[in-house]
This record gives C-alpha cells, sequence and structure tokens, in this order.
C-alpha cells in the first residue's frame, strides 16, 4: 500500500522523474488559473453580475471577512498569499473524490512545501510591518532567555503545519484503501463523504493558522514598546 | 524467531499500542474543548461566530498529537524503515 502519491511514477525519462504529486499539484494549478482565467474574462460592474463573478465575488469577500476576524488588520495585504493557500488545498482536497485522482496535499513534500511557505512569508510579513530591527527585537521579546524558544517554536509550529495536512488528507486515502478491503462499496463511499468535510475543513485551518501566525509577527503589540506604535496608526488605513 | 519475524511483530503491535494510546489523550482533550465552546454559545450565541471558529482552530491543534501518532502508526507498517534494512542485508 502506498502512504504517498510520491512512490506512484507516471513517467520516467532519464533522471527526470514525474510521480503523481508534480503531476496532480500541476493539474490543480492549471484547473485553477484556467478557471479563474475564464470567469474573470468578463467582469462588469453592471446591476446584475454574470453568475460566476458573483460566485467570485462572494469568495473574495468570504476570505477578505475571515482574514479581517482573525488578523483585526486591513486583509488587503494578506488576500493574495492566504486566499491561494485556502483555493490550492480546498481545491487539490475536494478534487480527491474523482477516481484516480491523487490528492497532492496528500504527499508530505507537498505539506512540506506549502509549510515552508509559511515559514518564509511569517518574517517577511513582520519585517514589512515592523522594519528588521524591530521584527528581530520580537524573538528577544519577554526575555533574552526566550531565544532560543522562540526560534524552536517557530520551527516547530512549521513541521506541525506541514504533518497536520498531510496526516489528514493521508488518512483519509489511507482508510478508504482499507475499507475497500473490508467493505466494499457502502463504507468507504461514506467515509469519502466524510473526507471532503475534513478536506475543506483542513484547508480553512490550515490558512486561519498560517493567518494566525502572520498577524502575530506583523500585528501591533503591546503599545508600550517602539516597534509597535508605528503601526498602530497604519493599520487604520480603510 | 529470525530477525525479520521479530521485526514484524514488535512494529505491529508498537504500530497498535500507539494508536490507542495516542488517540486517547486528543479524545478527551477535544471533548473538553467542545464542551466549553457549546457551554460558551449557549451563554453568549451572539459570539457563535468567533467561538466556533476558536474551536475548530483549537481541535486542530489538539488533533495534531493524534495525526503524529497515526502517521508514525503508518509508518511502522507501510514503511518501516528498519524492517527494509534487514531485508536488503539478508544474505538470501
Amino acid at each position: 500500500m502506498r502512504i504517498t502519491p510520491d512512490d506512484l511514477v507516471i513517467f520516467e525519462w532519464g533522471v527526470f522523474r514525474l510521480n503523481a504529486t508534480i503531476l496532480f499539484t500541476w493539474v490543480v494549478m492549471v484547473l485553477l488559473v484556467g478557471v479563474a482565467r475564464i470567469m474573470t474574462a468578463g467582469l462588469s460592474d453592471a446591476e446584475t453580475p454574470s453568475r460566476w463573478q458573483n460566485f467570485l465575488e462572494v469568495l473574495v469577500a468570504g476570505m477578505r471577512d475571515q482574514i479581517r476576524d482573525v488578523s483585526q488588520q486591513d486583509p488587503g495585504r494578506f488576500l493574495p498569499f492566504i486566499g491561494t493557500l485556502f483555493l490550492f488545498i480546498a481545491v487539490s482536497n475536494s478534487l480527491s473524490v474523482l477516481p484516480g485522482f491523487q490528492a497532492p496535499t496528500g504527499s508530505l513534500s507537498t505539506a512540506s512545501a506549502l509549510a515552508i511557505c509559511v515559514l518564509v512569508a511569517v518574517p517577511l510579513y513582520g519585517i514589512v510591518a515592523h522594519g528588521p530591527i524591530g521584527y528581530l527585537r520580537t524573538y528577544l521579546q519577554p526575555t533574552w532567555v526566550m531565544l532560543p524558544f522562540n526560534v524552536i517554536g517557530e520551527l516547530s509550529r512549521t513541521i506541525a503545519l506541514a504533518v497536520r495536512l498531510y496526516g489528514n488528507v493521508m488518512s483519509g486515502a489511507v482508510l478508504g484503501a482499507i475499507l475497500i478491503g473490508i467493505v466494499p462499496i457502502f463504507v468507504p463511499t461514506l467515509m469519502q463523504l466524510l473526507g471532503l468535510l475534513t478536506g475543506l475543513i483542513q484547508a480553512y485551518i490550515f490558512a486561519v493558522l498560517a493567518m494566525v501566525y502572520i498577524a502575530a509577527a506583523s500585528g501591533a503589540r503591546g503599545g508600550n514598546d517602539g516597534p509597535a506604535a508605528g503601526t498602530q496608526a497604519s493599520d487604520n488605513q480603510p | 524467531m529470525d530477525n525479520v519475524g521479530v521485526i514484524g511483530a514488535v512494529s505491529i503491535v508498537t504500530a497498535g499500542l500507539t494508536l490507542a494510546i495516542g488517540s486517547l489523550g486528543p479524545a478527551f482533550g477535544e471533548a473538553r474543548a467542545a464542551a466549553q465552546a457549546l457551554a460558551a454559545i449557549a451563554q453568549q450565541p451572539d459570539e457563535a461566530n468567533t467561538i466556533t471558529r476558536t474551536l475548530f482552530v483549537s481541535l486542530a491543534m489538539i488533533e495534531s498529537t493524534a495525526i503524529y501518532c497515526f502517521v508514525l502508526s503508518m509508518i511502522l507498517i507501510f514503511a518501516n524503515p528498519i524492517w527494509n534494512r534487514v531485508i536488503a542485508a539478508a544474505p538470501t
């Protein structure tokens, strides 16, 4: 039994090996970009927008609201990154009900890649908000004794983020495969239905956790230290 | 029993124990979290949105320990590195 789609090599040419993870990642990417391209082709500000435009507006507005609720900041800066994470994970988890489709998020490589994106994004947003010195000072936050623990915390939550996503998606696939062996047809279908729900919740949780981490690095904190004072004013921009 | 048999038996027993113990703790933790959240929603229905979101995030955090145990037991059963090494080193 496979516990990762990395092992399923579809096409091999010299040192270049195309495994199922890469293939289905590109399928999801092409799908997302293509559908978004087609949907946004006829954008208008008419009284009654087309139904596709309506759908996109609901999606984007919903994500903006969630980001604003979680971060208590203007969502504009975070929307591209967090929204992309959410859409990619949600689409690849939902498509896993299609026969033959292996969710790329069910591979530890993809999950780690996404978590490393978050690991890199946290300092970037923090530096944009507080400047390099101000961001580095947050590692010494309560006292300088906490420096190693802050660094370990940063790394361990990245690993947790990756393994959580991988474990949840992989457990759905493995459970389905095992149940097909014991009780065919009916029970695996129910588990796949449950897997749809879990997949969407996992996408939501991944995005919210990424947002929480970024907001903790870039948000206004305390109010009595130097770096936070400058951002408090800029956070209130519309 | 030869080496391969011992490793197989120990891996299977350990995988079962890992899942059993590893799902017990998060189950209690999630039950407590959900019960508290339900009580909070019953007291303040207006805050249901915030409470539900926080509940989801904290459930995911609690659940991750169970997921670690699951991943570990899957590795023990299906992708055991020690098993593979012993098989590769076997003189057959």
